[in-house]
């Protein structure tokens, strides 16, 4: 039997979260688990479909190409995944908001208990996950016929975008339920990448006191090419828009250089970003938790650093 | 409308958990319990729905140890009207709530069903779409906002890039997320007149469903420590370790 990833991807190319869960059924193969499919669910998806068949390591690729599959509202796909799911031992998709919708959906109509957000594949039938926020490792072992599985992209390494060569195979969308209808999408970030793909991120705290003074991370952010992220607390204070949030209740990142500013390093927060290669914390209270976790920790007031930090990029990067 | 709103009891989310020395666990023993922050939210919405007119009843579901009627009580203090207690010493995984909430939607016919997005305890954010699913009911998850219409209510999800808004047919099955609205507190006139609200307790069995885990935890286990690095005093020699040391600018 084969393992079904559903590919997250915006009809023109896939997304890296779709690579990761690819890397992480690679790993259920090298258990056994037999052949990796991908399944693009969209609209005027063809291109998309081309760039997950170049995926290393996807054998096939199944494509649901219909207005009905367009915005990925979680009944229309789950009710299309639900009638493939017969051919296959393993279900996965990303850990992100795509898959968190509607993948419980396939699993409850598969009468199957999930297993969301896995960090390490141990064999075929067998994962690790963390609970309580990342505070507890938990190795747990599935007793259904089909494993319905989200994958934490944090902690599988992308597939290479190039180097496959899948068939690319049209498949029936299925109906529109109609039960739900997508009205509008609101999309914040503007030219800056993605935190959940950014190679850098620098994040304010509560301790930037306001909303205007993440003008002073701005400049670096752009001399690095980083994403902008935030705690909770700064989002809570209304500084900057909830989808910067970076923790256990917002997005959980994994970037090669993390940089918190003003971030005491609540439990929540560090859940979000404790895995990431290299942090730096710049923060004017030396107890401040952050620095427990920070592999460059600097005791400052970020109203000078901030300044002095773009300067000595500045100097370095010209 | 009728409202459900089921509420799980939860480690209170300001308490440091440990795992258990023979790594079966957290440790669960004389620490404190309480409404998983989520499901606080779910019932201030649905308390704000009632006080706005669009609602008439709202009824609290708690699954688990007797002490769940505790968390029951704390929805009731809120101004929830009355509990429903599926009472269970065995742990309950997402797909057997859901199965439960069920059928005790099929018994009470509510045309809301408002869950937390997810329970800070095993953070697996699955049982409110399981429900949808298994009633063949539309969804809205991770949502900041709601607007009840006729026949149908419009939600605003948060998803990674942003906002979503979606229309939902009802009756429908809301999960929240942090920022929909911010919980009230009971006042002591509302405890004292919770405790005269009532509860109902009925067995997993009174309900027809099997509960039987499908997932077996083999070992609970400490997260791996991350070393805490070094220290440096200026921006210039930060700068300098992460050129040449670190090598990640």
């Amino acid at each position: 039997m084969a393992i079904l990833v559903i590919a997250e991807h915006d009809n023109a190319n896939v997304q890296a979260s779709t690579l990761n869960t690819v890397t992480a059924a690679a790993e259920l193969s090298g258990h056994g688990a037999g052949d990796i499919v991908l399944l693009v669910a969209g609209s005027e998806c063809a291109a998309a479909a081309e760039a997950a068949a170049k995926v290393a390591g996807v054998s096939k690729v199944l494509v649901a190409d219909d207005a009905a599959q367009e915005n990925a509202l979680a009944e229309n796909l789950a009710s299309l995944v639900v009638g493939l799911a017969g051919d296959y031992s393993h279900i996965l998709a990303p850990a992100s908001t795509f898959g968190k919708n509607f993948l419980p959906r396939v699993a409850a109509l598969l009468d199957v208990q999930q297993i969301s957000e896995i960090s390490a594949v141990v064999d075929g039938e067998t994962f690790v996950r963390p609970i309580y926020a990342g505070n507890a490792m938990a190795t747990v072992k599935s007793a259904d016929p089909t494993k319905v599985i989200t994958v934490r992209t944090t902690t599988f390494d992308p597939a290479p975008a190039e180097g496959g060569s899948g068939a690319v195979e049209p498949v029936d969308a299925g109906d529109d339920g109609g039960q739900s209808r997508f009205v509008e999408r609101a999309e914040s970030g503007g030219d800056r990448p993605e935190l959940t793909t950014a190679r850098v991120i620098i994040s304010g705290g509560r301790g930037m006191g306001s909303g205007e003074s993440f003008d002073l991370i701005e400049p670096i952010a752009d001399k690095l090419g980083a994403a902008m992220g935030a705690s909770r607390a700064a989002v809570d204070a209304g500084y900057v828009p909830n989808d910067w949030q970076v923790g256990q209740t917002g997005k959980v990142v994994a970037p090669e250089l993390y940089v918190a500013i003003g971030i005491s390093g609540a439990i929540q927060h560090l859940a979000g970003m404790k895995d990431s290669k290299v942090i730096v914390a710049i923060n004017k209270d030396e107890e401040a938790p952050i620095f427990q976790v920070a592999d460059y920790g600097l005791v400052a007031d970020l109203f000078q650093a901030l300044p002095e930090l773009d300067a000595e990029l500045a100097k370095i990067l010209s | 409308m009728k409202v459900l709103v089921p509420v799980k009891r939860v480690i209170d989310y300001n308490v440091k958990i440990r795992v258990k020395a023979d790594n079966t666990g957290v440790e669960t023993a004389n620490v404190k319990m309480s409404m998983n922050p989520f499901d606080e939210i779910s019932v201030e919405e649905a308390i704000r729905m009632k006080e706005a007119g669009t609602v008439e009843e709202i009824i609290v579901v708690s699954m688990g140890v007797q002490q769940c009627q505790e968390t029951i009580r704390t929805a009731l203090a809120m101004g929830a009207d009355r509990g429903i207690h599926v009472k269970s010493d065995e742990d309950l995984e997402p797909l057997a709530v859901a199965k439960l909430l069920k059928a005790i939607v099929d018994k009470e016919s509510p045309e809301l069903v408002i869950l937390g997005k997810q329970a800070i305890d095993d953070d697996s954010n699955q049982t409110g779409q399981m429900l949808a699913a298994l009633l063949g009911w539309s969804q809205g998850t991770f949502v900041s906002k709601i607007e009840l219409g006729d026949g149908s209510a419009k939600v605003t999800r948060e998803v990674d890039s942003g906002l979503e808004t979606i229309e939902v047919d009802l009756p429908t099955i809301v999960t929240v997320d942090l920022r929909l609205n911010e919980p009230r507190y009971a006042s002591l006139p509302n405890i004292m007149k919770a405790k005269k609200k009532p509860i109902d307790e009925v067995a997993p069995a009174d309900l027809g469903i099997d509960t039987a885990p499908r997932l077996q935890t083999l070992k609970v286990e400490e997260p791996p420590v991350r070393q805490a690095g070094v220290m440096v005093d200026s921006v210039a020699a930060l700068v300098d370790k992460l050129k040449n040391e670190a090598r990640v600018i």
